[in-house]
Parts: C-alpha cells; structure tokens; sequence
C-alpha cells in the first residue's frame, strides 16, 4: 500500500531521523510512504486572523500538490499535520475562501484528507496487527506519552483523539511491548515557538513536564512533534560540567517502534539526540532477555 | 487602578476591530476563569487570559501592553474548555496582530543565541517569523 507522505521542512533537516525512521516502519509494515514529487513550507502555523488569508496560500498549495497524488496524504510532524488539517477543514467549509485562494494561487484545489501516521497505524494496520509484528519487544521499557497541543486541538478541526484523555500513543506503546506510565503533563504545552522568543519560558514549561514523567517511574518520553522532542531535549544538552546524570530522553514514536520491529540500528536514528536514548532502550531489553 | 468605562470605547473601534479580526463575539466571554485555570503558561504573564479579555470587552487599548498576548504560545487548551465556545487564541491573534501591523516587531534575529538558532527546528523560526514580526 503506497500513500503520498508530506516530510515538511523540519524532517528534510533537523529532524531526519523522525523521517528515516516513519519511512522505515511503515515500509516494514508495508505501507509505502510516497514523498510528494513537489512540495514546500505549510506555513508553520495555521492561520488564527480571520480578515487575512495571506496565510492560507502555503498550506493551500501544499494540499494541492497531495491532491496530485491521491485521496490522502499522510504527515509525521505534527506542527505539518495540524496546519494542513485545518486549512483543508476550513475549505471544506468555506467554498468562498476556497475560490479566493484558489484564484490566487491559480489552481484548482478541491480536496484531500490530511492524515497522520499514527492514524495509519491505528486505523488501517490496527494494534493487534502490529503487535504480531513485533519481534523485539520494549518488554520493561517504562516510556511516558507525550502528546502535546497541536496533534490534539482544536477536537472539531483535528479530531485525531480526545482531547483531553487521548490514548493513541498510549494503544501504540502498548502494542510495542513498553510499559506505558501515565503522567499529568501529556497533553500540557512544552511552550512551542516561543523557544525563539522566550526561551526561558518555554524551557520551564518543558522540564515541568520531563520532571512530571520522571516522578512518575519514566525512563523515556515518547512524542510525535519535532518542536516537543527539541523542547524538551534541548535543555537538558550537556554542558561544560557534563551530565547531570538525572536526564530524560525523549524519542519519536517511531524510533521506539524501529527498535521493536527489529529494523536495523541506522533505522532508528537514536545518534542526533542531545540525551542518547539507546542505553534507556537497550538496557532494559538486555534485563529482559537475561 | 481607577478604570473609566464609557459607551463610547465599549461600542468602538477597538473593541470593531479586535472582532473582526478574531471572528469572535468578545461579549460571548462571560470571564468564567476557566481559560486562565488551565493556561499552562500563566505563571509568565502579567494579566490572565480572561483578564485580558475583560480589557478588551471594555476597549482598554493599554491591553495591547500586555506581556500576556505575546507569551500565549496558541496552545488550544483554552478553548478546548472554554464553556461559552469562544475561540481564545483567535482573540490572542487579533490583539498581536493589531499591535504587528502598528509596527511593532516582537522578535529581534539579530539578538538570538547563535547556539539556539544553529540547533532550532526550523519550523520554530518560521513560526516565530509568522508570529512575532509582520
């Protein structure tokens, strides 16, 4: 099964071992990920003004350019996932704004369905078909979900999971064999953009929430966000006095899914963290298998 | 602080343009609290999120001096909860927008650690482009 994947601009550079690690999975599951022939910046933030739809042509011509290539496109960053869901709910239900940008952009954009991969997963393969699948489970890997804002909110645009007490990272987890702990902080607000505006703001909402999951037993945290996974990560970089020794790494789903399908190591992209996340992996697997 | 509320603001421009540019009836708030409950950055602003709301029900301008419009990072919890149905990040943009297209520039490039800009996410700066500068 192939379906058109859209990379965004975050996964062609900073984060590519989220993307090398998305394509490796859902290739290994037998889902084809398809990069769009053509494609650039969704915007980076959906539009909230409603006199200015400057803001729409990005994203509109990137769900045109997927329209090309089929009924839907799947999308791993979560910051792509949420723009691109909204402008096409927003079209959906605003055939004017649809004209209007439309004829600016002098194409005929007329629909697609904007998907994330971990609804892929959900829907199309099923944790119970993953589960077979995998062959080296995260038997006593104690790993906290961290979902975020923008793979949740706003329900009635985005409607991935409930809002408030979303499971699909939790389902997933489970599937791979890890022991998923529950924390009060994921779905909290590692603080987003403002890490270029006001870093010390959102480095407090952030290690907030990694102090959140290590009380609560966490040797990893997984999420679907680039901004998240840098967010939290970033702060915790070593210094001129090294580690502190009480860091907390933090993954993309699908490396932790790399891992537990038996992908190869280079697959799974654990060497571009500023917290190495492998020995949190490998260490326990090694108890378990002992 | 002695505030003076007259028809005249409550019924003006800023309060016309603050609508229209969000979309959002400010009157529809009825300052529940609820948004500044669960706002996870509260802590660093100076006015809670219903508080600035209540300035802009009432066309108090001196709202858009507020560190609270440019700390709120749109992260959506508010109006997942928000009773009354109104759209709080959209009010958020009206207020920061009013003030970019005054001028105003909210990030300086130029005054960035280099350190976190060569390891930043790039869709963090576009982002903070979209956001914080016109």
């Amino acid at each position: 099964m192939g379906i058109p994947y859209y990379p965004g601009c975050t996964l062609s550079t900073k984060a590519q071992n989220y993307d090398r690690s998305g394509r490796a999975v859902a290739a290994a599951l037998g889902i084809e990920l398809e990069e769009l022939a053509e494609w650039q910046c969704c915007g980076a933030t959906f539009p909230l003004m409603v006199d200015d739809s400057m803001a729409l042509i990005a994203p509109t011509r990137v769900l045109y350019q997927a329209q090309q290539a089929g009924e839907r496109v799947v999308t791993l960053c979560a910051i792509c996932f949420h723009v691109l869901r909204r402008s096409q709910a927003l079209l959906e239900r605003d055939p004017d704004m649809l004209e209007r940008i439309n004829w600016f952009i002098e194409q005929e954009y007329s629909g697609v369905h904007v998907v994330h991969l971990l609804e892929v997963l959900r829907d199309d393969v099923g944790w119970d078909k993953l589960a077979e699948q995998v062959v080296r489970p995260l038997t006593g890997v104690k790993v906290a979900p961290y979902y975020g804002c923008l793979l949740l909110r706003p329900h009635d645009e985005i409607g991935l999971d409930d809002p408030e007490e979303p499971t699909i990272l939790h389902d997933l987890l489970r599937a791979l064999g890890a022991e998923v702990v529950d924390f009060p902080f994921s779905i909290e607000c590692c603080g987003s953009y403002l890490t270029v505006k006001e870093p010390q703001v959102s480095e407090t909402l952030s290690m907030d929430i990694v102090a959140s999951a290590r009380e609560h037993g966490a040797q990893l945290i997984a999420t679907a966000c680039p901004l998240c996974q840098f967010n939290l990560d970033y702060p915790q970089r070593e210094t001129e006095a090294g580690f502190t020794g009480n860091e907390m790494p933090v993954v993309y789903f699908t490396q932790l899914m790399a891992a537990a399908l038996g992908l190869p190591e280079e697959d799974w992209g654990l060497d571009s963290h500023y917290v190495n996340p492998a020995p949190a992996i490998e260490g326990q697997r090694a108890l378990a298998d002992s | 602080m002695r505030v003076q509320i007259s028809i005249d603001k409550v019924r003006g421009p800023f309060v016309r343009q603050v609508e229209e540019i969000s979309g959002q009836g400010l009157l529809d708030c009825n300052q529940c609290g609820k948004c500044s409950a669960g706002c996870p950055v509260v802590a660093a602003m100076d006015l809670l999120p219903s508080q600035v709301i209540r300035m802009a029900q009432l066309g108090m301008e001196e709202v858009l001096e507020s560190n609270t419009i440019w700390i709120c990072a749109s992260c959506l919890t508010c109006v997942t909860r928000c009773p009354k149905g109104v759209d709080l990040p959209r009010l958020m943009e009206a207020l920061r927008q009013i003030s970019l297209r005054q001028g105003v520039a909210e990030l300086d490039l130029g005054a960035l650690p280099p350190e976190l800009t060569k390891e930043v996410p790039q869709l963090a700066i576009v982002g903070g482009f979209r956001k914080y500068i016109k």
